[in-house]
């Protein structure tokens, strides 16, 4: 059982995106390991890219920030492994891609593996070009996360079930990341279409940011993925808010 | 590309390929491109500029004489004649130098769609007089503030807006670029201007020409007038792309000359990215060049070498623009002034007998702001 296949059978997973190196490497470094702490069963860390097309207005900020700062795919790798020595909890790397393509699929799947990272999600590569990631991220004993989306049909549904790994990354709207004032009204049937045709772990993200959202959306997923609204508190040190945060999103999924 | 639009991709194909089946569909793009947009363009002997170039014949596609003042408006009618097919109410376009978001606004205003068309901040400023067209039309300009704020970053905001809203919205992208199909669709509208050449060429001239240039951003000029002579091996097809302030300077849009391979807005093809595989900022004086990808069919043509792709800097550009007002009393977009400037420099190594298409694929009142401040700043 892959490090994240059992974090998501445990519990309703809570799973935090956070950007590498916004605002800056050393919070990136310091944030996580509370993270884990605090509750959050699956960390993300955003490998920034220039284009970001399946990200809204924060997560582009966050991301053109870190790449000011200097931050590249293989910082990213070092300081995933400088990471994984401070916690257990499944990471995993986000990123496009072009960052990936321009790497090398090879080391960067093989780097990422040595450095502790256990999966990957790539939001603009569909299932259909994916096939010679797989075969690397599959040799290192890695999880590929596909994306779904409301639009998604049962055709496309199954697809992804039959090549994701790990788990399914359900997108909760039409639309990019960023918070949002409410839950799409469609999500318990889109989850429910998805749930009939995988046995595969599903977790929800994209415009998930308040406890009430993720209580609602663990209700019937596996996990919820909180983005956006996290990283509008890391720049507020020492995270007083963040852990509260945390907290009220940790306390809704065990009593969701 | 994100998974929400996949299922809108793969409509837009389905969609594509029945219209193509569709004598109906043709016929009606066919009168549009006639009556509305001025179609066919002539194909202009321009003995004033071939004067200029030692004497060898340029021939100008005057895809500038078209309604809206570019060759955008075939891919813009076409698209949009699909979207009704479709049946989506709504169309969202990127634009660079306005000429695609005007010929966009113009086609919406035809066809009673709403329009909504995102252009980078940058190029809102360099050309107002296109963004004032578009409103007058009735589309909504928004201008992106974020990354370069040129056409990718506009490119990017109008894929956010299609993911958000893509079940009653078309994406109506303006060159070969993108994801499958849109760089079909793009180049099987355009081709009208290539078929029109080699028709006019036969007619005319009783035989091909020997070298067809053309400028090349995303490519969309360059595809429809290549397209139908790809298959005639004698001719020599050259896209210019944009040197900027030169190849070594950093500030240029050449992707084909110095990019490598990668993975923009749904397409592989080549990539002005720095080692990290980060998108680079482009430069051109022509705001439709300013662009870090390019069409993958001229990749697979620089590839199989069936095409040639060099780069003129912004000077020689100009350098062109004013060759082509002063000898044939054209001002020709900054875009197209590209390809006069290697034509006419070319020429220098060609017998005069030879026959030189040029494709002049945008008139240049939207540049005038533009020339006007550049020719002040070099006297």
């Amino acid at each position: 059982m892959s490090r994240i296949t059992s974090a998501l059978s445990k519990r309703k997973a809570l799973i935090a995106y956070i950007t590498v190196g916004y605002p800056s490497a050393d919070v990136t470094l310091e944030v996580v390991p509370l993270l884990a702490d605090w509750g959050c069963d699956m960390v993300e860390l955003g490998i920034p890219f220039s284009d970001p097309l399946a990200d809204g207005t924060t997560i582009q900020e966050a991301g053109y920030r870190a790449l000011r700062n200097g931050v590249t795919p293989r910082l990213c790798i070092e300081m995933a492994s400088e990471l994984r020595r401070k916690v257990d909890i499944p990471l995993v790397f986000m990123t496009y891609y072009n960052p990936v393509f321009n790497f090398g699929l090879e080391t960067f799947c093989r780097l990422s593996a040595q450095s502790g990272i256990d999966g990957l999600i790539i939001p603009d590569l569909p299932p259909e070009e994916g096939a010679e990631l797989e075969a690397h991220t599959s040799r290192q004993a890695m999880d590929l996360a596909y994306l779904l989306a409301p639009t998604s049909s049962e055709e496309r549904i199954d697809l992804v079930s039959q090549r994701s790994s790990g788990f399914i990354y359900l997108v909760s709207l039409t639309g990019v990341t960023g918070t949002r004032k409410d839950l799409s009204s469609d999500l318990e049937v889109f989850v429910g279409r998805v749930r009939k045709r995988t046995s595969l772990p599903l977790c929800i993200g994209f415009g998930v940011s308040t406890p009430e959202q993720a209580r609602r959306a663990a209700k019937i997923a596996d996990g919820v993925i909180v983005g956006s609204r996290l990283i509008q508190l890391l720049d507020k040190h020492p995270f007083r808010q963040l852990n509260e945060l945390v907290a009220g999103l940790r306390n809704a999924l065990d009593t969701s | 590309m994100p998974e929400t639009v996949m299922i809108a991709l793969d409509e837009l194909e389905k969609a594509f390929a029945a219209a193509c089946a569709d004598a109906g569909f043709w016929s009606e793009f066919e009168l549009l491109c006639h009556d509305y947009a001025g179609r066919p363009t002539p194909l202009y002997h321009a003995r004033g500029l071939s004067a200029r170039a030692h004497g060898v014949n340029l021939l100008l596609k005057r895809e500038d004489l078209l309604h809206t003042g570019a060759h955008k408006i075939n891919n813009a009618l076409g698209q949009g004649l699909l979207a009704k097919r479709m049946g989506k109410e709504r169309i969202v376009a990127e634009t660079g130098a306005g000429q695609h978001g005007v010929a966009v606004a113009t086609v919406c205003a035809l066809l009673k769609a709403k329009c909504t068309i995102y252009m980078g901040e940058e190029d809102v400023q360099r050309q107002s007089s296109n963004v004032f067209r578009m409103k007058l039309l009735g589309a909504e300009v928004c201008p992106v503030s974020t990354g370069s704020r040129t056409l990718k970053d506009a490119v990017n905001e109008s894929i956010r807006d299609w993911v958000t809203n893509v079940r009653h919205t078309h994406l109506l992208l303006g060159s070969v670029v993108g994801p499958h199909p849109y760089p079909k669709i793009v180049a099987e509208f355009q081709s009208v201007i290539g078929r029109e050449t080699k028709d006019e060429m036969l007619a005319r001239y009783r035989r091909l020409p020997d070298y067809i240039v053309a400028c090349v951003g995303g490519g969309s000029n360059a595809i429809g007038i290549f397209r139908p002579f790809v298959e005639h091996e004698s001719v020599r097809l050259i896209g210019v792309e944009a040197a900027g302030k030169g190849l070594d300077s950093g500030s240029h849009a050449a992707s084909l000359v110095r990019g490598k391979a990668g993975v923009l807005h749904g397409t592989k093809s080549y990539l002005l990215q720095d080692g990290n595989g980060q998108i680079a900022s482009t430069f051109s004086i022509a705001p439709g060049l300013d662009y870090p990808g390019v069409g993958p069919e001229h990749a697979y043509y620089k590839d199989i070498g069936r095409a040639t792709y060099v780069a003129v800097t912004d000077d020689q550009a100009l350098e062109g623009f004013k060759l082509l007002c002063e000898a044939e009393g054209i001002i020709p977009a900054l875009e197209s002034a590209h390809a006069v400037y290697y034509a006419v420099r070319m020429a220098e190594e060609l017998s005069p007998e030879s026959l030189v298409v040029i494709n002049l694929s945008g008139r240049g009142d939207k540049d005038l702001g533009i020339v006007s401040k550049e020719i002040e700043a070099r006297q």
